[in-house]
């Protein structure tokens, strides 16, 4: 191990108790200490029902919550706190935007406008909009290497484009979409995007207002904050005039037998008790990756996908989905073996010490389009080592034999 | 590790080289199964004559536990009446569980192999797959169904 991997290793209780090669980051990461401090010190210190109750505790308990949405609104480059609501998870934002902003917007005649690289959770909810509005849903399709080339954004949009749901990075090949592009040509259409930030907000600064997009979502657990708590960013001019999703306490000035009206922003959005130690944590992560910064994540993060991509090379029967260059995968590398389904594979790697995912990975269609049923991916952080990637490839040498078959 | 020698030779050798994975043109039951998450798939033919499961054969794809599990399971039922099938199935069913005892292990011969699956709560589906959909199909040919092509999804 080098003296940087051993540093940042360090911050990490379970990279030091648990001698697993976690190779599954794009599914979650794992957490550094003063993540796991802040959401304890929330409850030990700060703990009462926020933004509700008049006395001190409570009053504490609240400014760490806004303060968290601060931190998130400085991590986005977003103009206002107002733009911040706090939801469980990616999933929960994008509903959020399909519920409240879809079901109220769209209609009959209209197009909604996907790619064929959504993880589930970005077009299920697309496909529910669609349903109950009678709006048509199509479909972006890549390029085999996960590019989206000029003349495939041509073939998607269309003047009756009214919104788009695009995923920033693939959670299956890495590759990350045009967005700039994307969201030129959709507001020259007159069309909101909805970019799905779950697999870039870890590895890339995101500034939403350089990158002009409408709603943004992402996870904190993927940020190595605490699971349960993610967010939705959206231009306070949109957010304003879209009905609340989810109804019921903390989300109101005043109700009465017949009707309520609502509170203002970001609270509208927030119905019930929020999940504010998870706020807190995820506040944490941020500050944790701002400490170690995207350059040397980014550098790291490439290096070990270097090392991952030439070591694969060397067997001719495993083929990594996606670019062939290390720069364009995130951290993410896909692949088949022949002849050894995924599963039996992540099963070997599993009996190595090594932890991979392995199957649809909650992109159905474009395993379908690229005609694949199942596949295993290794996802890399800035905090596993080389060694740990030697390990994998290595193991991933004798797996054709360990079936059964010969050399 | 649990599961270093679980990819044993009797498994892997199950896999590659099924014995039974072929047609059965003049099998009387016929039934689909599937375990929708992974994509295992299986098309199970039996024919049965008399009580008695003449011949068996299967096609379909899937990882290495659901083919070889099958493949093990009519190595073990051609030749048996549809009764005994079923109870080596349930026992089956119940090792999968860990809840079977060391001579109702004997009677599963080389499919005992797979015990360890036990320890592998994400593949027992794929394990069970096969004697499932022997179970499925037998049950109803036994109560009384008409012993036609059946298709049928298996959500376990």
């Amino acid at each position: 191990m080098t003296s940087e991997e051993r540093r940042i290793r360090a911050d990490f209780p379970l990279l030091m108790s648990d001698s697993t090669a976690y190779l599954d980051n794009a599914a979650t990461a794992q957490r550094p200490a003063c993540v796991l401090d802040a959401q304890r010190d929330f409850y030990e210190r700060s703990n009462a029902n926020p933004l509700r109750g008049l006395y001190g505790l409570s009053v504490d308990a609240t400014d760490r919550y806004e303060q968290a949405r601060e931190t998130v609104r400085d991590f986005l480059h977003a103009a206002s706190e107002r733009e911040i609501i706090f939801t469980r998870n990616t999933t929960e934002s994008l509903n959020l935007v399909a519920y409240s902003y879809g079901l109220s917007h769209l209609k009959a005649g209209d197009e909604i406008l996907v790619s064929i690289m959504e993880h589930h959770s970005n077009l299920l909810p697309w496909q529910m909009v669609a349903r109950q509005t009678g709006a048509e849903l199509k479909y972006l399709e890549c390029e085999p290497d996960g590019s989206l080339p000029r003349e495939r954004l041509e073939a998607g949009f269309s003047p009756r484009t009214r919104l788009v749901a695009i995923g920033h990075v693939s959670n299956v090949l890495g590759r990350t979409a045009p967005v700039e592009e994307i969201v030129q040509m959709a507001h020259d259409r007159g069309a909101v995007v909805v970019l799905d930030a779950a697999q870039s907000a870890p590895h890339m600064p995101i500034d939403v207002q350089a990158l002009d997009v409408d709603f943004l979502a992402f996870s904190g657990h993927k940020l190595m904050g605490p699971m349960g708590i993610g967010v939705l960013y959206g231009k306070e001019s949109l957010l304003e005039e879209m009905p609340p999703f989810l109804t019921g306490g903390e989300m109101i000035d005043s109700v009465t037998r017949t009707g309520a009206t609502y509170a203002e922003l970001p609270h509208k959005f927030e119905a019930g008790t929020v999940n504010a130690a998870g706020a807190v944590g995820l506040a944490a992560a941020i500050r944790y990756i701002q400490e170690v910064g995207f350059e040397t994540m980014e550098r790291r993060e490439l290096a070990l996908t270097n090392l991952a991509m030439e070591g694969l090379k060397q067997y001719p029967f495993v083929h990594v989905l996606g670019s062939g260059k290390p720069e364009e995968h995130c951290g993410i590398v896909t692949f088949t073996v022949d002849g050894v389904h995924p599963h039996d594979l992540s099963a070997m790697l599993d009996s190595d010490g090594i932890a991979v995912r392995a199957g649809h990975h909650c992109a159905q269609p474009l395993m379908q389009y690229l005609g694949v049923w199942s596949t295993t991916r290794a996802s890399l952080f800035f905090y596993n080592t080389e060694e740990e990637v030697r390990a994998f490839v290595e193991s991933m040498g004798s797996v054709r034999r360990r079936m059964g078959y010969g050399e | 590790m649990e599961n270093r020698t679980f990819y044993n030779e009797i498994l892997t050798s199950h896999n590659l080289r099924p014995l039974h994975k072929r047609d059965v043109p003049d099998a009387n039951l016929e039934l689909e199964g599937l375990n929708p998450s992974c994509g295992d798939h299986i098309i199970l033919k039996l024919k049965v004559e008399n009580g008695v499961v003449e011949d068996g054969g299967f096609v379909g794809s899937g990882c290495a536990i659901s083919q070889a599990s099958a493949d093990m399971m009519l190595d073990l039922v051609i030749g048996q009446t549809e009764e005994e099938a079923r109870r080596l199935a349930d026992i089956f069913l119940r090792m999968i569980k860990g809840k079977v005892t060391e001579e109702e292990l004997e009677d599963l011969d080389e499919a005992a192999a797979l015990q360890d699956v036990a320890h592998m709560p994400a593949r027992v589906k794929c394990a069970v797959l096969g004697w499932h959909t022997m179970d499925e199909m037998l049950k109803d040919s036994l109560s009384g169904g008409d012993g036609g092509k059946q298709v049928s999804t298996e959500t376990e």
